[in-house]
Order: structure tokens, then sequence, then C-alpha cells
């Protein structure tokens, strides 16, 4: 959106004035990015991470299409040109293991931008298609993500590719049909591995489509801000270039600094060394576990043991997807009046202490094997998972007493600086944050 | 002209009627939604088993070398087949557990043929997330039941390759064979 006081687009050079009135791309992307998109002057580094998710998609994207000229998805070459890539190819181990490490770090930001989201309700009125559409995001992410680590062919990639389809094979009666069609046959195989590659091709550029979605639908009410107050007026701004570009590009720094010791220093670190043996069909590595970004959602998987009307294989299922799911009714679950976390004390508790360990936990026993503890301590984190969104969140926002918020965003900015300028120990402001 | 007055003015007699232009309306749209099926369609299919794979769809084995207690794995559709000579032993097990405390109940019997009943041919793929379970070559571990045991959540399997415990839900599946001879099997 634009508020009143945005600054107007005045083409300055006279080629850009003709291009200006014939097709007005430069003021689109001025009113979108540029100094005509005024945002909440008090973010804090948390809102670095859409810019850093944005980043990391085109670095895959880069990255992909140069693997693309020289791999090859076919079952007997494809686990060869990839080590045809890391010996031969110019730069190709660079290329690899940035690619491979790329999808590890966009995981990582896409995971501290949602529960950003999540802490500073960042999904409530007015910004619901936001949030549903970086869902709609997510899900492609992770199907992308699956696809490109069947592509190596190495025996994590085809025992992936296996037990993933296989999860579509326990729905009941078409289940088994869906496999087939998913795999083009009754395991993987070339079928597989090829359909999988062009989709890995594709998906990106529907995420890239998806994305100008989200952030046109983030422009309609502009961006939110750590107190969750609304704009007010232009006090409670400032023009998104140069102030928040030059911050992004700050953060972009030290992600590339903390990407670039991985890539250069522990390029294997988040993979799994079985995926540096070929694809064997007739043995299956004793511990198969995904990637470390599906962790949490294979434990819920796991989590279930015992049939119940349904198959304990199918409950997993469910229960997977719906862990996700259940996200896209958020907007609804939560409905606190008050926008960020930081002025709910006992939203700010389940938080902290109980939905971020929750997933942590989860995480963890998802790359542990599927033994006693692992699987009872799963099965209380996944628990407390559905609990949290269905029953606490509910709750809370029934009988939450709430902080006093500030009046304005700069009024909470103003506060800050007085803070800051008084001597230690000293505080001469009434406190209108809790944080 | 005489017929379009005429239907007009039998259909669109009440004001709240189907007129002609609705149902042509309707007729359109509805073939157009035919079209798009039918273009969809090969688009979907396309990705079905194609004939090449298709064409797996049978495979010998010579079993003559096969001792009792000795099981091999051979390929059938691109998935392993676990072909077991059971032992007496392994046999009188089988038939000694009640059929009616299983999670899939079956007997030995209904697993192989008649007359070859030491002969058991399963899929080589746990129902559970379709790994492929140990147990049929030799030191491998049987699990605690003496059949199969498969690593990936733990699934046990007897000697009927019956699921006795973990997460799978199915015994291990028996293709369609027949023996062809007393020592070629063909599966599929």
């Amino acid at each position: 959106m634009s508020f009143p006081w945005a600054e107007h687009y005045t083409p300055k050079m006279p080629l850009m004035r003709w291009l200006d009135e014939r097709l007005p791309l430069p003021r689109l992307v001025y009113n979108a990015i540029g100094a005509g998109y005024p945002v909440p002057r008090n973010l804090n580094y948390f809102w670095n991470f859409g810019v850093l998710a944005g980043f990391a998609l085109v670095l895959q994207i880069v990255t992909g299409i140069i693997l693309a000229m020289h791999y090859a998805p076919a079952g007997a070459i494809a686990f060869q040109s990839v080590e045809h890539i890391m010996r031969d190819v110019n730069q190709g181990w660079l290329l690899r293991y940035a690619h491979a490490n790329g999808a590890s770090f966009f995981f990582i930001v896409v995971y501290i931008h949602i529960f950003r989201g999540l802490f500073y309700g960042s999904y409530k009125a007015p910004r619901e298609m936001v949030w549903l559409l970086g869902l709609v995001i997510f899900l492609l992410m992770m199907a992308t993500a699956f696809m490109g680590y069947v592509l190596p062919w190495g025996q994590m990639s085809f025992w992936g590719a296996k037990v993933i389809t296989g999860l579509f094979g326990a729905i009941p009666l078409v289940g088994e049909p869906i496999q087939q069609w998913l795999l083009g046959g009754f395991a993987p195989d070339n079928a597989a591995l090829n359909r999988f590659f062009s989709l890995h091709y594709l998906l990106p550029f529907v995420i890239a489509g998806v994305i100008i979605l989200h952030i046109w639908a983030l422009h309609i009410p502009g961006s939110g801000n750590p107190t969750g107050v609304d704009v007010k007026g232009p006090q409670d701004t400032v023009p998104f270039h140069p102030y928040y570009t030059a911050k992004d590009g700050f953060g972009l720094g030290i992600f590339l600094i903390a990407y670039c010791l991985v890539l250069f220093f522990a390029p294997n670190y988040l993979g799994h060394a079985d995926n540096y043996i070929p694809a064997n069909p007739l043995s299956t590595p004793a511990h198969i576990v995904p990637e470390w970004y599906f962790w949490p959602f294979y434990a819920i998987l796991r989590a279930f043991t015992v049939d119940f009307i349904l198959p304990a294989k199918l409950w997993g299922v469910i229960a997977m997807f719906a862990s996700i799911l259940l996200l896209f009714f958020l907007p609804w679950l939560d409905k606190s009046p008050v926008r960020s976390g930081n002025y709910r004390p006992a939203f700010k508790k389940f938080f902290w202490f109980g939905l971020i360990p929750c997933v942590l936990i989860l995480g963890y026993c998802g790359g542990a094997p599927a033994e006693e503890p692992y699987v009872m301590i799963s099965q209380i984190a996944a628990a407390y998972y559905f609990a949290h969104f269905l029953i606490i969140l509910p709750l809370i926002s029934k009988f939450e007493t709430t902080l006093p918020l500030p009046n304005s965003i700069s009024e909470s900015v103003l506060h800050g600086e007085k803070q800051e300028a008084a001597p230690f120990g000293v505080d001469g402001t009434k406190p209108a944050t809790a944080a | 002209m005489a017929t379009v007055e005429n239907s007009d003015e039998v259909v669109g007699g009440a004001p709240d009627g189907v007129r002609r232009r609705d149902f042509i309306n309707i007729a359109a749209v509805s073939f157009a939604g035919v079209g798009a099926v039918a273009v969809v369609y090969p688009l979907v299919n396309q990705m079905n088993p194609s004939a090449d794979v298709l064409a797996l769809a049978s495979t010998e084995v010579d079993v003559s070398q096969i001792q009792p207690g000795q099981a091999i794995k051979t390929i059938w559709r691109k998935q392993p087949i676990f072909i077991r000579n059971l032992t007496e032993k392994e046999i009188a097990e089988a038939n000694a557990v009640d059929v009616g405390s299983l999670r899939d109940p079956q007997t030995l019997a209904e697993r192989t043929l008649e007359g070859k009943q030491n002969w058991l041919i399963t899929l080589g793929v746990c129902t559970h997330l379709g790994c492929v379970p140990l147990g049929a070559a030799e030191g491998e571990n049987k699990g605690e039941y003496g059949g199969y045991f498969c690593p990936c959540h733990g699934s046990h399997y007897d000697t009927a390759a019956r699921i006795r415990k973990g997460p799978a839900p199915k015994n291990l599946e028996v293709p369609e064979y027949a023996f062809t001879s007393d020592t070629v099997v063909q599966i599929g």
C-alpha cells in the first residue's frame, strides 16, 4: 500500500520519462521496494528474513540452472554425472555444494521467517492472505527440495523417493494407483527420476510466481512491525529505500558469511553420508532419514504406532499433512486482537517455553532412530504441537490479560531512545513494553 | 422463424423458466468442459507406468539350488522378491501360531501353493514404508520371530513373513506366481 505521504515517482532522465509513459515498470519497482514504499521505522532484525529467503531462491535458481547443464537424469548415469560435476566441470564442486547447502539455508531463513510471523502475529487481519500464500510457498518449497534430493540417485535419494511416495500409498483404495502414477512404475526407477527432474525445474518458477502474490498481498496493508500497532502517520514510517535496502544489505552480508563458512569448511555437515553410495534397490540403509529440514514432520509421521479405527500408517500421514494444513486456519484460531507477542504475557510463555522447544524436540527425534525413548518423546511433542494451535492458542486469546500497547509506533521508538539515553540503572520512563 | 417464436412462447412463458439461450449456454460450457477433460486426461495419464515398465510383468526363477533354510533375493518389477525354502521347523513354527491373534490373519497354507508349502515367495518390500527387510541373506537379523526384520522402523515378520510387531500394517505381499516345472517358478 502506498500511504498518502509516500514519495511520488518522478522520472528524472528523459529516457525514463519516455518509458514511464509507455510501460511504467520503473514506477512499479519504485513503489514496491523503492522510496515509494513507506515501512514502519521500528522493524528489528527478524524482518530481514523475507529478503534473505528471496535471495536464497535466486541463488537456488541460478545454481540450479547451471547444474542442469551438466546433470543427466537417467538411473544409470545420474550419480556419475553428479561426480562429473564435482570433479571435471570448472568450479562444479563449488556450484554443487552451493546448491545443496543453499537448500538448507533457504529452509533456515524460512523457518525463522515463519516463527517471526508466529510471534509477532503477522498472520492476523489484515494480513491473512500474506500468511496463506506464505504457507503455499512453504509446501512448494518442500516438494521442490524433496525432488531435488532424489536427483543425485544415491541411497538416501532412492529410499527417500520410495518412502515419501509410499506416504501416498497409505491412502485407502486410491493410494497404490497414486503411488504408481507418481513413480511411473512399481518402484523408483528411470521414470521417477526423469519426471522429478522436470518438476524440480518447474516448481521454483511457480514459487517465484507465488512470491510475487505474497509481496503484492503484503503491500496492500503494508509491513507489520514488532509492536503490532498500525501505522498512524508519516512519523511512524521511513521509505524502504534507502533505509531498509541498506539494513537488508547488511543482513545479507551476515547471511552470506554464515553460508560461506558452511559452504567452504563443512559442505557435507548438513547432508547424509549414505547419499554418496549409489542407489541400490535391493538394500535399504539401516537408518534412513530425510534431510534435516523435514525432521519435525518426519517425527510426527512416525509418532503414530497404534492402529485405531484407521491403520497407524495412515494416521501418521494424516497427522503429518495436518501439522501444516492446520496453520492455514491459524488466523481464525488465534482470536486475540493484540497482534504482537510482546504484549501478550501468556502467549509469550507458551511460545518460548512450549512451541519452540516442542518443534526443536520433534526435529531432534525425527533425525534419531525410530526407537524408544525417541518414539515416546515424539508422541508427546506431536500431541503438544497440535494442542498448542488447536487448544492453547484459542484459550489464551480468550482469557489472557494483555499489556497496554504503545499509542503509536513512533512513541514506542522514542521510548526506546529515552531509555538508552538515561544513565545505567536509572529509568525515568513508564514501562510501555514488556520486552 | 415460426418455430423460434413458437418455442420462445412455450419455454419462455413463465418469467423465470429456462430459456433457449440458457440451454445453449449450459450446453456450450458443458461441451467445453468435456473437451477440457479429454485434453487433461492424457496430460495426467502419461505419468502412469509406460509400456516398457509394464513389459517387466513376469520373470522366471530357477529354484533348484535353494536348500531348505536358504533364501534368495531376486528382482521382479524392479522390486526385490524373497524366495525362501522353509525348513520343517519353520513350517511347524508358522503353523503353531493362532491365526486369530495376528494383525493380518493368514495361515501359511494361504500364503503358499498347495503341495509346495515349503516355498515361501514374497515381495521384499516392508508394508510400512517400503524398505527392504533383513533376513534373506545369511547372517542377517531375522527379528524376534525368525523371519524378517525391517531396519527402517523396526517391523518384525515371522517365518511365514506375517507382520508380528512394529508399525507395518500388512504381511509381506505374496505376488502371483506358479511353478512351471519342479524347479522353475514364474512370478507375475
